[in-house]
């Protein structure tokens, strides 16, 4: 962390009220560090994952939604595992990736949202994941045309990634979960 | 016995014969699968990493196909089970926030290595064993999702599982101890941080030759394709590690024969493991 201070000016009612209806209990921390100790991917994140969750209790959300570590946490759920107070850490990082992305924040690491809205984007058309369509839809949308391009071929020479998409009957409820059904009493 | 059967859409993709293997061992074992009707995605890591409200729509549409028949819902993939679990946790607490009247299934949902690590199911492998595996040391793989949050999976043993050990001892195969049993692959980034997935992977592979494994046995679709895909081999490094589907290699020891298609779908060789099974069918024909 470069900056240190911390201003109670600063802090978001609204992002602490959000973790309070999820059973977030943040305050919990009392700092043991085994959160950050076991993170698989620690060596890569800018905050530590005790640093996530104590500036989560200042309601600094701002610098949170802003910082590589929200996008890099893989959703493992090692640190929630750990945590001796069970504070919903992975829980923690689904909001504030979620929050980023309501907001409209340019993500720290803008390759990984767009690998899950290109997922998701297959998904909400057929029903089911479209392996090829969805990697073609995250190439052109990241710019990473030829990343990956040998393992892709090989993928498909051994037929792991199949032409045609997989589509089920109930498309239209799909459509509708993914309309935002629920949300509209602002959830 | 009959069990409700939930694929995922990695098992019509890049787990393809994963799906082959669960329903070709199920067939030899008596059970009977029958598939949720009109299935849809689960949402995997995507959906509740983005979108809390997707993330459990998705899942619990596949709880309310099953509710009717009501049957225990058997999921290979690790991914899916965690968000079945989720969906149906939340769906049982609170029913109407999910516009759903009633929601109170006898059903249990349960991952693949549990179910297959029953006594009795144990039981039927060890009698049903045509060709073991000739002691191959092999590292048991669990990583993530099958097991955390404990508080959603219901998992017992989190830090220290048995299930895989317990499924490869049944059919002759040697697992190994070593340190990363339970560790993260990064399945979830390996398109978008390939340099990240390449370090974990690398790290998991090199514990698991450390501890002499020849190969590695998991139970999750995005491990098996992240772990082989992800191994340097520009390295120089000898050999790769070969990963398996404990179901793979049920149905290669149950019935005697592991086929030159099923080798083809990996992107390490498995030439350990066809190995074996030639070597056991060898020595069977010698003492014949």
């Amino acid at each position: 962390m470069d900056k240190n201070c911390i201003s109670p000016d600063e802090r978001s009612e609204k992002f602490l009220a959000k973790l309070k209806s999820r059973d977030i209990d943040v305050q919990a921390c009392y700092q043991c560090g085994r959160c950050s100790s076991g993170c698989p991917i620690g060596d890569f994140f800018d905050l530590n994952v005790m640093e996530v969750v104590r500036l989560a209790a200042y309601g600094q959300e701002e610098r949170l939604l802003h910082s590589h570590a929200i996008w890099l946490c893989a959703a493992c759920e090692t640190c929630a595992t750990r945590c001796p107070n069970e504070i919903e850490i992975a829980g923690l990082m689904d909001v504030l990736r979620e929050l980023a992305l309501r907001k409209g924040i340019t993500p720290a690491e803008p390759r990984i949202p767009l690998f899950h809205q290109s997922f998701l984007g297959s998904v909400g058309r057929w029903g089911k994941a479209y392996e090829i369509g969805m990697i073609a839809n995250y190439k052109v949308k990241s710019g990473d045309l030829m990343g990956d391009m040998k393992l892709g071929v090989s993928m498909f020479l051994k037929g792991k990634l199949k032409l045609v998409p997989h589509s089920i009957e109930g498309k239209s409820e799909i459509k509708e979960i993914f309309s935002g059904k629920g949300k509209e009493y602002d959830r | 016995m009959k069990l409700s059967y939930y694929p995922g859409c990695s098992l019509q993709g890049t787990a393809l014969d994963y799906d082959q293997s669960v329903r070709e061992i199920c067939r030899t074992l008596d059970i009977e699968l029958v598939d949720i009707p009109d299935w849809n995605c689960c949402g995997a890591s995507s959906a509740h990493m983005t979108d809390h409200e997707v993330g459990m729509r998705l899942p619990m549409r596949n709880l309310l196909q099953a509710m009717d028949a009501d049957l225990d819902i058997l999921v290979p993939c690790a991914a899916c089970f965690q968000r079945l679990k989720a969906a149906d946790k939340t769906l049982r607490e609170n029913p109407t926030f999910w516009d759903v009247k009633a929601y109170a299934p006898r059903l249990q949902i349960v991952h693949i290595s549990t179910f297959l690590a029953r006594a009795e199911i144990l039981a039927a492998l060890r009698q049903k064993v045509f060709r073991p595996l000739g002691d191959l040391p092999i590292a048991c793989y669990y990583g993530c999702l099958s097991l955390r949050n404990p508080r959603v999976t219901d998992a017992h043993n989190y830090e220290m599982p048995e299930t895989l050990e317990q499924i490869v001892t049944a059919i002759g195969a040697r697992p190994v101890a070593w340190s990363h049993r339970t560790e993260c692959c990064s399945g979830s980034l390996t398109m978008a941080r390939p340099d990240i997935a390449e370090k974990l992977v690398g790290d998991i592979v090199t514990a698991a030759k450390r501890a002499g494994a020849e190969a590695m046995v998991t139970d999750c679709p995005m491990c098996q394709a992240n772990v082989e895909s992800r191994q340097a081999p520009e390295s120089g490094a000898p050999a790769g590690m070969p990963v398996f589907f404990a179901t793979e290699l049920i149905a290669a020891a149950l019935s005697g024969s592991y086929p030159a298609r099923q080798q083809k779908v990996h992107l390490i060789s498995p030439a350990v493991l066809a190995n074996v099974i030639a070597d056991a069918s060898t020595r069977k024909e010698d003492s014949a």
